[in-house]
């Protein structure tokens, strides 16, 4: 410290200065450092997919800033005591709130997802996005590890209920990310490897079940994705288009604002779930592997500072929290490439959309806080 | 009991999370790898598929229609060119399924923009178009109506205003018959014409010129690549970019340079105004057609803008049937018109010289018949010889060269002049006529009994009656023949052509018919002295040659109606008139040096004298002196 401080290089002491402010606001420096990387081309490629809609870009502006603002508080305001004693209470008003939309779409017939509370509309699955694994996390942290039968019971019985509430919506998308996110902390505290073995049968099993009871069109999806030329003009457009556009953009890319599937609106939801493809056909291949390459780096240092948490609770919420970010990802750029089903899940910060942006810094915000709090109540 | 005691080992609870989490990263640089490979393999492997694919997306190719070519006059006065005009047109692929596109119908009734009952043959139409092609719905908008659907226009996708170019007929109704017109290609067409060469044009010619010479007038479409986007519409942009896109020109159909002259023919259409007619004037020296007239006639403009079923319907329902081109279709009796071609016949045959005398009673039988033929002058002509049967138009005395010659004989005499086949005028749709003869009779009659041909019959087409039929075009080509004394030409209407951007013209030359050698000069003489006589007082057409600063020859004839079709509506009082004879009318001039044949024919215009004769002397005086008319 002495030494940074007597340094005679300005920007080394802009650096250490700027480093100085990180610690003291809770955040890491490398992790907020590719985020706001990442975040900033977001706000580029959402000029140029929205076809130069500045007004587009200035809510997503917003949406970033309250985003931020999210990150902020809960790095900064939250400790570690008061994340794990508000998880329970986080968990069960989710499932009041889900419970709540069911009986609205009961009532009014159709998807209900949407929660309108005067000012705000938003998604009570979202809250359960880090609620599901926070509860996981919060339940083992008292208890040794690796989990008993019992304690996978339990858990199973936590994930499967809101998991259940949003399938009933029905979001199967959602609630299998929300699922997986749970079953990402039951893998980190040590899912003993043969119960995996085990139940890859019996996930086959129900998948095969679960065929007969979801609705037509997410049947159709995973038609579609199985053979994309079956259904061309309707669930095969979005896949046939916007291969299209990662295909036509080569290497290099057609260049900003000029990838004509974008540009010309055949890529549907080119500034949403679909941006991934703008980004492939305007700046190519090499686009694409830097985007990928520092969400690479986001995991890793996530995962880094994950395994640096002092208690149970730290480690899995941290360590879900960073799989979880891989998970949108992974589904969201091989959905777009083809590799997975059309499912709506926005690409991790650059999507346009304000849900997606604030649990995915919330979510951060929480990682970091644990990370930055642990002296204080370590050893 | 290592279970029941378990505690919380902080290390080795470490250790599990650390040593998950390094797997998790293992998976994750995995699962990332795959979808780089996956990228790799979409941008790289793939890449010229989907530019292909995207290139196909972004860019549509659009026809662009060729300009057809214009018809001119002799003198080079336009008689059809090309102007732009605003019509709608429909995209089916833009407009999506059959679902959609009825209800884009639908709408388009409810706006008032279509009539409800043109939607069916304005679907088939549709449907008989590719997808992706530009399908007119309506042609010739009006301003209001451009208004009207700019007003409704974001409730469409996959229709929009258009601007072509459209045919237009500056004089209107004027030569219609010889021109044709052109109209929406229709689904017949559509099954004899190449659908590339026809993409984007609208209009296809139809009888007359425009149909004859469709090939030379229509052109070679271009094609112009047009930005589209997602919605099909054209844009200018792409993104930030204007990218580059080839264009092909089309070319331009050829011009015509027709013979008719307009003057003349204005002057035809003056003088048959008010008549059900035809009149066609035929220079005799190459077959040039200087005038051919029907009426009534009609607009082709009206075709070129689009026609509804009911408009069609009145037209092809009128009573006076001004679709009927009267000089080509109508097969009529030819009446006293046939005399100097039978007197030629008679001195050709030696049945009779000029001079050679006979008595006309007002009356005609075949020995041991009790069959009478009547002169159309119930006193009769007295002592006549050839020159003046021809001036009077007697009957007796043809009724005698025709028993004398045969029908067999009159028949091969006669086509040399071309009675009996079409004329082979450059445009479609003529009628043959009739030339009877004994073999005629043969094969046109089943029953034994009806295939005899029987002397009485001969002496009926003696005076152009009987089963002769002739179209005024067939006596106007036949007129020429005697007019230059047996050297006939195969009529035409096209004399050169001028392709797209040429400043010359390529000329069409004449085409001599095999000349009729048989004749001697003398005996041309006698019939043109007969014909001369038919104009001067005394002469049945007399009063029309009246003040001439020429000399005209000519025949009159009338040829009964003697029967009204079946099926046929009139009043009484259509009726009556309706019955009246056709009167003929078939002329040169000047006698001495002719320069110009007509032929024209007045349906129910009872004498050819006073009904048809003035009609003739009126194109005469319009093509021979130029100056006194305008």
């Amino acid at each position: 410290m002495i030494l940074d401080e007597l340094s005679p290089s300005r920007t080394r002491r802009t650096i250490s200065a700027g480093s100085r402010t990180l610690r003291a606001l809770g955040l890491d420096g490398p992790l907020t450092g590719v985020l706001a990387i990442i975040v900033c081309l977001g706000v580029l490629v959402v000029y140029s997919a929205s076809g130069q809609n500045i007004k587009m870009v200035e809510h997503h502006l917003v949406n970033i800033a309250i985003a931020v603002a999210a990150m902020l508080a809960l790095a900064r305001l939250s400790t570690p005591q008061y994340l794990r004693l508000f998880t329970p209470v986080a968990y069960a008003l989710g499932i009041l709130l889900l419970l709540v939309v069911a009986a609205k779409g009961h009532i009014g017939k159709g998807a209900q997802r949407w929660l309108d509370i005067g000012f705000i509309r938003f998604q009570p699955s979202e809250i359960m996005k880090l609620a599901v694994p926070m509860i996981c996390a919060w339940y083992m942290h008292e208890r040794p590890l690796p989990p008993t039968i019992k304690d996978l019971l339990v858990m199973g019985l936590l994930i499967a209920v809101p998991t259940g509430l949003i399938v009933l919506q029905p979001d199967l998308g959602t609630a299998l990310l929300i699922a997986t996110s749970g079953l990402i902390v039951m893998l980190l505290a040590g899912l003993p490897l043969r119960i995996i073995l085990i139940s890859i049968p019996l996930i086959g099993g129900a998948a095969f079940g679960a065929w007969h009871f979801i609705h037509d069109y997410q049947r159709q999806r995973i038609l579609t994705f199985l053979d994309p030329q079956n259904d061309p003009l309707g669930a095969g457009y979005h896949i046939i288009q916007s291969q299209i556009a990662i295909g036509s953009g080569g290497v290099f890319g057609k260049g900003y604002m000029n990838g004509s599937q974008a540009q010309l609106e055949f890529l549907p939801e080119r500034s949403t779930d679909f941006i991934f493809a703008v980004i492939g056909e305007e700046f190519g291949l090499l686009g694409q592997l830097l985007l990928l390459a520092l969400y690479a780096i986001v995991i890793g240092r996530a995962l880094y500072l994950a395994m640096q948490g002092q208690d149970t609770f730290a480690r899995l919420t941290g360590g879900a929290i960073a799989l979880s970010f891989f998970v949108y990802v992974f589904v969201n750029s091989g959905m777009v490439s083809g590799i997975l089903p059309v499912v709506g899940v926005p690409l991790p910060m650059i999507s346009y959309g304000g849900t997606s942006m604030v649990t995915l810094l919330a979510g951060f915000g929480i990682l970091m806080s644990l990370h930055s709090h642990r002296k204080l109540i370590g050893s | 009991m290592a279970r029941s005691v378990r505690i919380k080992d902080h290390w080795a609870e470490q250790r599990i999370f650390t040593l998950r989490s390094i797997l998790a990263g293992i998976i994750v640089a995995a699962l990332l790898l795959t979808v780089a490979g996956r990228l790799f393999y979409l941008q790289v492997i793939k890449h010229d598929y989907y530019a292909e694919l995207s290139q196909g997306n972004r860019v549509r190719t659009e026809p662009i229609p060729p300009s057809r070519g214009l018809i001119l006059d002799r003198h080079g006065v336009v008689m059809a060119d090309n102007m732009p005009s605003f019509q709608l047109e429909l995209v089916r692929e833009q407009v999506g399924g059959p679902a959609e596109l009825d209800a884009a119908l639908a709408r388009l009734v409810a706006i008032g923009l279509l009539d409800a009952e043109e939607v069916p043959s304005i679907r088939r139409s549709i449907l008989s178009h590719r997808v992706y092609e530009s399908v007119p719905v309506k042609l010739a908008l009006d301003d209001e109506e451009m208004a009207r659907f700019a007003l409704h226009r974001y409730e469409f996708t996959g229709v929009d205003i258009r601007t072509r170019l459209s045919r237009h007929y500056p004089f209107g109704p004027v030569a219609v018959h010889a021109i044709g017109y052109v109209a929406a290609i229709s689904e017949q067409d559509l099954k004899h014409i190449d659908a590339a060469e026809y993409a984007g044009t609208t209009l296809i010619g139809k009888l007359g010129i425009e149909g004859a010479y469709e090939g030379q007038l229509h052109g070679t479409p271009g094609y112009r690549e047009v930005l589209v986007n997602a919605a099909g519409r054209p844009v200018e942009r792409q993104g930030a970019y204007t990218p580059r896109l080839n264009v092909k020109p089309p070319i331009a159909g050829n011009d015509l340079v027709l013979s008719i002259d307009m003057r003349v023919q204005r002057a035809a259409e003056a003088a048959l105004e008010g008549k059900r007619g035809a009149a066609i004037a035929i220079d005799p020296h190459n077959g040039d057609v200087i005038a051919l007239a029907s009426t009534p006639g009609f607009d082709p403009n009206a075709f070129a803008r689009g026609l509804t079923g009911k408009q069609f319907d009145a037209l092809q329902g009128d009573i006076d049937k001004p679709l009927i081109n009267r000089a080509l279709r109508g097969a009529y009796p030819p009446g006293s018109t046939v005399k100097p071609f039978f007197a030629l016949a008679a001195l050709k045959y030696g049945v009779m010289t000029p001079e050679k005398t006979i008595f006309c009673p007002g009356h005609f039988a075949l020995p041991g018949a009790a069959h009478i033929f009547h002169d159309w002058k119930p006193k009769g002509h007295g002592t006549i010889s050839m020159r003046h049967a021809i001036m009077q138009s007697c009957d007796v005395y043809f009724y005698t060269v025709a028993e004398r010659m045969g029908i067999d004989r009159m028949h091969d005499f006669m086509v040399q002049f071309g009675f009996g086949q079409p004329t082979g005028i450059d445009i479609p749709g003529e009628k043959s006529g009739l030339m009877p003869s004994t073999e005629w009779k043969r094969h046109a009659y089943k029953r034994a009994a009806e295939q005899v041909w029987f002397p009485g019959e001969t002496i009926s087409v003696g005076i152009g009656q009987g089963y002769m039929l002739a179209t005024p075009m067939q006596l106007a080509h036949a007129v020429a023949g005697i007019a230059s004394r047996g050297h006939p030409y195969k009529p035409h209407l096209v004399t050169g052509i001028r392709p797209a951007g040429a400043t010359v013209i390529t000329p069409k030359p004449p085409e001599p018919e095999p000349p009729i050698t048989t004749v001697s000069a003398d005996q041309w003489d006698v019939v043109f002295d007969g014909m001369e006589l038919v104009t001067t007082p005394g002469g049945t057409a007399a009063a029309a040659a009246a003040g001439s600063p020429y000399k005209i020859a000519g025949k009159t004839g009338s040829a009964q109606v003697f029967s009204i079709a079946e099926g046929q509506k009139y009043n009484e009082k259509q009726l009556s008139e309706r019955m009246l004879d056709h009167a003929l009318f078939i002329s040169f001039a000047p006698a001495e040096s002719p320069k110009l044949a007509v032929a024209v024919f007045v349906e129910n215009g009872k004498h050819g004298g006073s009904a048809a004769a003035p009609v003739a002397r009126k194109i005469l005086d319009a093509y021979l002196l130029p100056d006194k008319t305008s």
